[in-house]
Parts: C-alpha cells; sequence; structure tokens
C-alpha cells in the first residue's frame, strides 16, 4: 500500500505492505538508518522518533498509520558541524560506548524537554499541581523508557542535565 | 506477522464490526508481531474525534483516544483525580504513554509470559489447550479472582485508578449506546479465561466517565521489580477522607494481583468510622487477603499486598 510520509521537513513516498512498521519504513525502505532496532517490542527505546512534537517508539506504529504527521529522527535534529545541544552535550559528556542506544536517547531527551517546558509532572514529581523542578532523579525516571546495555547512565544523565541547566549540575558549580 | 488488510474508520459507525480496532497500537502490534493476535483486518480508529477530556456532571468524560499522557497530565485531573494521573505516569514509558489510548489500555491483555508464546498452551489463547503458568513461572501471576483455568493478572495501572475512582465505560455497538460500570466490565477467567470483558465483538469504546471526585487524600502506590519501566507486582490505588480523627470513607483498588483491576467493599466497610490504627488496617486486610492463594512463584504477593495496603492507609491518614 501507498502513504505519504513527512519525516525531517521531507515528503516520501512509502510503498510497502501494511504491516511494515514505521521503523522499518525507516530503515529498510527510505535508507534512514539511524533510528535502532534494539527489541521490536517497545521495551527498549532504541526506535525512538518525535512524532507531531511527541517522542514515540517507531517499532510499534505502523508506517501506513503515519501519513500527515510530521516525524523526526535523529538525522532530522542534527548533522556534523551542525549538532543540537544534546547531541554536542552527549558527545562532550561521552554519553555512550558503543553508541547504538544514542539516536534514542536524543530523541527521548530533545522531546522529553519539551515535556517539562509544558509543565508535565513525572511519578517522581511530589506535587503534581505545580510546575516540575527538573532533577537527576525527574531525568531518570522521565529517561527509564531508553536502555543503554552500556550503562553510559551517569554521563547521559550529566548531558540532559547541562542542556536542560539543572540547579546544581556538577561542573556548572565548579 | 501475519498479513491483514488496513482499513481507517472515518466516523464511529464505521469503526463498529468493521475489524480488530487499533488505536495506539503498543499492545496489539505488539501481540501480532509474536503471532498472538492474527487479525484478518485492522481498522485505524486514531483519526476519530474521540480525542477530548469534558467535564461531565461534575465529573469527567474521557475520550477513548485521548493519549495516557494527556489524560495524566491534564489540569483537572491533577487537581481532582491525583491517584489516576500517578497510576498513569507510573505506566509504562514516556514513548509509550504518548502512544497509548484510554480505550486501548483498558483492553491490553494479560503479560503472562505463555500467553505471549505461542508454542506453549494457554486456556485464555487456546481455550481448552491447558494453562502452562500453573506449575510454571509465576512471579506475574493472580492471588485473588483466579480460577484453575487460567491464573493471569490483569496489567492495567489506569484501570485500578479507574476502579477506585468508579468509573464506567461507554460501549457504542450496532443497537446503540450503553454505559457499564467498570466493576461490571472486566469478567473474572473461570472456565472462559478468553471473554475478559463485557465488550461484544464489533462494539467500540467512546468514552471513559468519571463521577465527581471524592473527598480525601489519594494516592497510587506500584511494587515492581525496578524502580521505572516495569509492571505492577502489586499495586494499591486510593481515596480516603478521615474526620474527627476516624475514617469517613475509602476507595481502594488493587492492581497486579487479580485477572481484573481488584475492589473489595467489605475492606471499605471495615474501614469506615473506624481510627486509623494498624489493628484498623490488619483487619480489613484480613478480608482483602481472606481467599488469596499463591501459586508458588508469586506467594510474596499476599504478605506485600498487606503491606503495601498498610502502608497506603497510613499515608493517606496521616496527620489528617
Ligand atoms: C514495554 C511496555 C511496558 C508497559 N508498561 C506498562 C505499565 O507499567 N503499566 C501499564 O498499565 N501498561 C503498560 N504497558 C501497556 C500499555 O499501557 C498498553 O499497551 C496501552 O495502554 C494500550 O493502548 P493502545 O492504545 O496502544 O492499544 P492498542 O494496542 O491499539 O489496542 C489494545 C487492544 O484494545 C483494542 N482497542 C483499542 N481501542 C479500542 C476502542 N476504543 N474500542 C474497542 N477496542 C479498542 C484493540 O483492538 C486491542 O485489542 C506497557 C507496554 C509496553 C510495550
Ligand atoms: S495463566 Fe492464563 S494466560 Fe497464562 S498460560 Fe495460563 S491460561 Fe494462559
Ligand atoms: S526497538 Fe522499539 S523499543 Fe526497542
Ligand atoms: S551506548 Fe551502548 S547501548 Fe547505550
Amino acid at each position: 500500500m501507498k502513504t505519504t510520509l513527512t519525516i525531517n521537513g521531507a515528503s516520501y513516498e512509502l510503498e510497502a505492505d501494511s504491516r511494515t512498521s514505521l521503523l522499518d519504513a525507516l530503515r529498510n525502505h527510505l535508507g534512514l538508518t539511524g533510528s535502532k532496532k534494539g527489541c521490536d517490542h517497545g521495551q527498549c527505546g532504541s526506535c525512538t522518533v518525535i512524532a507531531d512534537g511527541r517522542r514515540i517508539n517507531s517499532c510499534l506504529t505502523l508506517a501506513c498509520m503515519m501519513d500527515g504527521v510530521e516525524i523526526t529522527t535523529i538525522e532530522g535534529l542534527g548533522e556534523p558541524g551542525a549538532l543540537s545541544p544534546l547531541q554536542d552535550a552527549f558527545v562532550r559528556h561521552d554519553g555512550y560506548q558503543c553508541g547504538y542506544c544514542t539516536p534514542g536517547q536524543i530523541c527521548a531527551a530533545t522531546a522529553m524537554l519539551d515535556e517539562i517546558k509544558a509543565g508535565w509532572p513525572s511519578v517522581v514529581t511530589d506535587d503534581l499541581t505545580a510546575s516540575p523542578e527538573l532533577s537527576e532523579a525527574e531525568i531518570s525516571e522521565r529517561m527509564s523508557g531508553n536502555l543503554c546495555r552500556c550503562a553510559a547512565y551517569p554521563n547521559i544523565v550529566d548531558a540532559i542535565s547541562e542542556v536542560a541547566g539543572v540547579n546544581g549540575w556538577k561542573e556548572a558549580a565548579e | 506477522m501475519k498479513p491483514f488488510d488496513y482499513a481507517r474508520a472515518q466516523d464511529v459507525s464505521g469503526a463498529l464490526d468493521a475489524g480488530k480496532i487499533i488505536a495506539g497500537g503498543t499492545n496489539l502490534l505488539d501481540l501480532m508481531k509474536l503471532g498472538v493476535e492474527t487479525p484478518e483486518r485492522v481498522v485505524d480508529i486514531t483519526r476519530l474525534d474521540l480525542k477530548r477530556i469534558e467535564d461531565h456532571e461534575g465529573g469527567l468524560r474521557i475520550g477513548a483516544l485521548v493519549s495516557n499522557s494527556d489524560l495524566a497530565v491534564d489540569d483537572r485531573v491533577r487537581r481532582n483525580y491525583e491517584v489516576l494521573s500517578r497510576a498513569l505516569l507510573s505506566g509504562a514509558s514516556g514513548q509509550l504513554r504518548n502512544m497509548a489510548t484510554t480505550g486501548g489500555n483498558l483492553l491490553q491483555r494479560t503479560r503472562c509470559y505463555y500467553f505471549q508464546d505461542v508454542a506453549s498452551p494457554c486456556n485464555k489463547r487456546e481455550p481448552g489447550s491447558g494453562c502452562r503458568a500453573k506449575g510454571g513461572a509465576t512471579r506475574l501471576h493472580a492471588i485473588l479472582g483466579a480460577s484453575e483455568h487460567c491464573i493471569a493478572t490483569h496489567p492495567s495501572d489506569m484501570a485500578v485508578a479507574m476502579q477506585a475512582l468508579d468509573a464506567s465505560v461507554e460501549i457504542e455497538g450496532a443497537e446503540g449506546t450503553r454505559t457499564v460500570p467498570l466493576a461490571e466490565f472486566y469478567v473474572l477467567p473461570g472456565d472462559r479465561p478468553d471473554i475478559e470483558t463485557v465488550l461484544k465483538p464489533g462494539e467500540l469504546i467512546t468514552a471513559v466517565i468519571l463521577p465527581a471526585p471524592l473527598p480525601g487524600r489519594q494516592t497510587y502506590r506500584k511494587v515492581r521489580d525496578r524502580a521505572s519501566y516495569a509492571f505492577a507486582l502489586v499495586s494499591v490505588a486510593g481515596i480516603v477522607s478521615v474526620k474527627d480523627g476516624v475514617i469517613e470513607q475509602a476507595a481502594l483498588a488493587f492492581g497486579g494481583v487479580a485477572p481484573r483491576p481488584w475492589r473489595n467493599l467489605e475492606v471499605e466497610t471495615a474501614l469506615a468510622g473506624r481510627e486509623p490504627t494498624r489493628e484498623t488496617f490488619d483487619a480489613a486486610a484480613d478480608i482483602l487477603l481472606a481467599g488469596a492463594e499463591g501459586q508458588g512463584g508469586n506467594d510474596f504477593k499476599i504478605p506485600l499486598l498487606r503491606r503495601t495496603f498498610r502502608a497506603v492507609l497510613g499515608e493517606l491518614t496521616q496527620g489528617a
């Protein structure tokens, strides 16, 4: 079946079986291999992309359901020489080892910071009616949908904390 | 995954009797990849106008396609239905909550390992084939409400909070609209564990209705194998009001322990009019756990449910 997808501002005509996930469409049909397949079951976050401003797991989404939706993948966030603030911070903080989970981490963190701006609480927020204050505990909870097999978590949290301007972020305080 | 025809519903009537409904897809696609669900025709309802949260008779009417994120962060829900907001925020991940819908969350299937493994006998997947969980790995399984044919739990956090809140489900079918209290929506497994709700084939959930909020404090406590992104081993949704040093009213529901979000009104009656003491809590827990039965791998849930129950009641009544 035919679907028109909008990815990183460009329009693509996809001709694929109805079974094709958005992740497989990106990787196997459109050559956008930045998004990674870890589990294919919503359990790891490595396939995270941003759809109409919201982070989603592209492995549990059918490509044919996504016409008219603005999709942003890691390729659309920045590129060598023009990295997004989070991409740049992940590099400087060594927020990875093998790098396999990184595109998903950065897409998830990008949309997560917008959730904070919109005032979304998390389950570790004490007062649900107040605007949440970002802390390392908040970042860990909000990023729990992205597993890192290399366990680069401390540096991932540092990279995100820096971009988010979390109070008391270690080096900023020095 | 088995091939299927894809269609998109343009309106509610177009979604009735049209095929297997897909909303967020986070449970259906997962199970289709595993070969557990094998629909011939999939009907996409995501473009239907069921995404609104409206004020309704002092409470709220939540459209079936409202995402778990949008519901959790709605100002009215955060203010008046904290138990629901917290239950939603404790579920799955940020990504999944953006995709998951209110209707889909109610109808998500069990996480029983054997249900998900098509090589195992499972009465829920294939009635009459047996239950591989009995005598197998039962860490996720039920201590209340199970039958000899199925000991699976319902995995939703959202539905547990909604059960405590006396929600009802609005259903659209060929014969019109009906509203079913959540307490009557889920059916126990008995000898037909494949039948999980009173929803008839071809019907559509259009909304969940919340009555006006109850007085008192609310919370949702979820105990699990890791701090986040894991299903509940045991959870407690509670709304409790205290007046003049005695419990006035308690509404409590329990997750991770039964084939449906569990509620037992006798437990609430045993708390009403009593002082919030450990003895009161234990006497009520005795009623809750009277029929509880472990399967080996989940025996720990019996003391864990008692302790979590006590902790939640302690938190909700302390200093009140
Ligand atoms: C890794 C992982 C972790 C998770 N952790 C948690 C957790 O901790 N707590 C928790 O509660 N949940 C958890 N979930 C489950 C998640 O909440 C559900 O998958 C989600 O809520 C299902 O909603 P959906 O819209 O995606 O449903 P879909 O997958 O689209 O549909 C699910 C079922 O509902 C039917 N359906 C959907 N909408 C309607 C409707 N309006 N009318 C009639 N039928 C309908 C479909 O036909 C299908 O049978 C987790 C899921 C994953 C993958
Ligand atoms: S517990 Fe229920 S779902 Fe699990 S194997 Fe037994 S019959 Fe199937
Ligand atoms: S590949 Fe999508 S969550 Fe793991
Ligand atoms: S850097 Fe290797 S999985 Fe995260």
